[in-house]
């Protein structure tokens, strides 16, 4: 037996209780119901699924985490959510709402206890750490607030220490991959498999099949996050399984 | 049918409850041992700590309710471990129902991690669980501590070393994945216990 899969996860934006780009569905009646979207997502073959929260109202927050409790009642593979975490009552409300992971980012950077009191309060396996990262002058840089203010912190530093503090699980995106489709950061990704001892998520790059074998295979990554490739239909969930498990990754195959 | 769920101290009984409404079933949440015993199936779920676990349910005295129950029982994750002898984590005395020990990971190679999270590939053997269900097969799991293999090992899985992925006996039947977040192999899992 093959041990643990490496792991496929769309991601979905959500805005106001629904999703953001999506317009490959649009022939569906369910096109903007991320509850929806997600259940077809999970028929495809996901492993897992990530929610982000991109709404800053209160009101925003209260549908989201009705939508959480939809997601959970609905679909029966785990679901991580996001966005606009910052306390640990944020956590809580979107755990008690069925929610198996949250994923923090810009907090944990303003606040780094947090990870402490998450991983002590539920586990370090709820708790993943999103990072945004780009390669400046001196090194790899750490950046908040979706990667508009740029911070003093090196990448790998910041990466050893959310593991030392109990983080589950590493989101990295390199803003300089995402959205351009030409493959995963894997030679910063292959540095932080070695360095770190908790799963590495890759984000940012995904524009085509080879390169999901590719950052499992040079990346070292443990899942593969992306949203538009599959938001769009430019690859289908079943088509990459079966690509993956030709090219001899670990992955569960699709049911 | 009246189904039960053990009510304790342990996390993620409400995605068990998530599951069960998927199969339009209303399951019962309690921890009265005279609801628990009527009911014809009860679920006995759990993540967190064995210890702590095992420590409420003495205090609540359902250890010996659940040591006494005659209908099918199904144990997920930490309710399977505290149905075996004894538990590493903090060195806990369980139920005893599975005459085995429950043992810590010790990764072996910086890849592997500990707790081990994701979908892992088990075998299965032609018991009446996994009826429907594929010999080679992917469930998730979320764990710290495994059971090894033994005489009531109904499913294998390996991670680290071999060990148990389900387990069998009597009236008592255990997974140490979640099926309720298995995808449509969980699912077939769950109604395969309900039809028992």
């Amino acid at each position: 037996m093959k041990g643990i899969a490496k792991r496929i996860i769309p991601c979905l934006d959500v805005k106001n209780g629904e999703t953001v780009k999506g317009t490959h569905f649009v022939n569906l009646r369910s096109a903007g119901d991320p509850v929806g979207l997600g259940q077809l997502y999970s028929n495809a073959g996901a492993d897992e699924l990530v929610f982000l929260d991109i709404t800053a109202s209160v009101e925003g927050r209260k549908t989201f985490t009705e939508m959480v409790s939809r997601v959970a009642s609905t679909i029966n593979i785990p679901f991580t959510v996001g966005g606009g975490i910052n306390e640990l009552s944020d956590v809580d409300r979107l755990l008690n709402a069925g929610a198996d992971k949250i994923s923090i980012n810009s907090a944990a950077l303003l606040h780094p206890m947090l990870i402490d009191e998450i991983t002590h309060y539920y586990g370090s396996q709820v708790c993943v750490c999103a990072i945004d990262a780009r390669p400046d002058i001196d090194g790899w840089h750490c950046y908040l607030k979706g990667g508009r203010e740029r911070t003093e912190r090196n990448l790998f530093d910041w990466a050893k220490e959310v593991a030392d503090r109990g983080a589950g699980e590493i989101l990295f995106t390199s803003m300089e991959h995402d959205g351009v489709k030409h493959g995963f950061a894997n030679e910063a990704l292959a540095h932080l498999a070695d360095i770190v001892d908790i799963p590495i998520i890759a984000s940012g790059g995904a524009g085509k099949m080879e390169h999901f074998r590719d950052v499992f295979t040079l990346g070292k990554a443990d899942a593969a996050l992306a949203a538009s490739v599959f938001h769009f239909g430019e690859i289908k969930i079943p088509d990459l399984k079966q690509y993956l498990l030709q090219e001899g990754i670990n992955v569960r195959p699709t049911v | 049918m009246e189904i039960a769920i053990v009510k304790y101290n342990a996390g993620n009984i409400y995605s068990v409850v998530n599951a069960l409404r998927r199969l339009e079933i209303e399951p019962l949440l309690t921890d009265n041992p005279d609801l628990l015993a009527q009911a014809d199936k009860v679920i006995f779920p759990g993540q967190g700590n064995a210890g702590e676990a095992m420590a409420y349910l003495r205090k609540h005295h359902l250890d010996q309710v659940i040591r006494e129950l005659r209908q099918p029982v199904l144990g997920i994750c930490v309710g399977q471990q505290l149905l075996c002898r004894h538990s590493e984590e903090g060195d806990t005395d369980c139920l005893g129902i599975f005459d085995v020990d429950v043992k810590r990971f010790h990764p072996k190679r910086h890849e592997d991690k500990v707790p081990a999270v994701g979908w892992q590939e088990i075998r299965t053997n032609d018991n009446v669980l996994f009826k429907h269900v594929p010999e080679h097969v992917y469930t998730y799991f979320v764990h710290s501590y495994y059971v090894p293999l033994c005489a009531s090992t109904i499913a294998e899985a390996d991670y680290i070393v071999p060990y148990s992925a389900c387990l069998h006996k009597d009236n008592y039947y255990t997974c140490q994945f979640h099926p309720e977040k298995s995808g449509k192999t969980g699912e077939q899992i769950l109604q395969n216990f309900l039809s028992l």
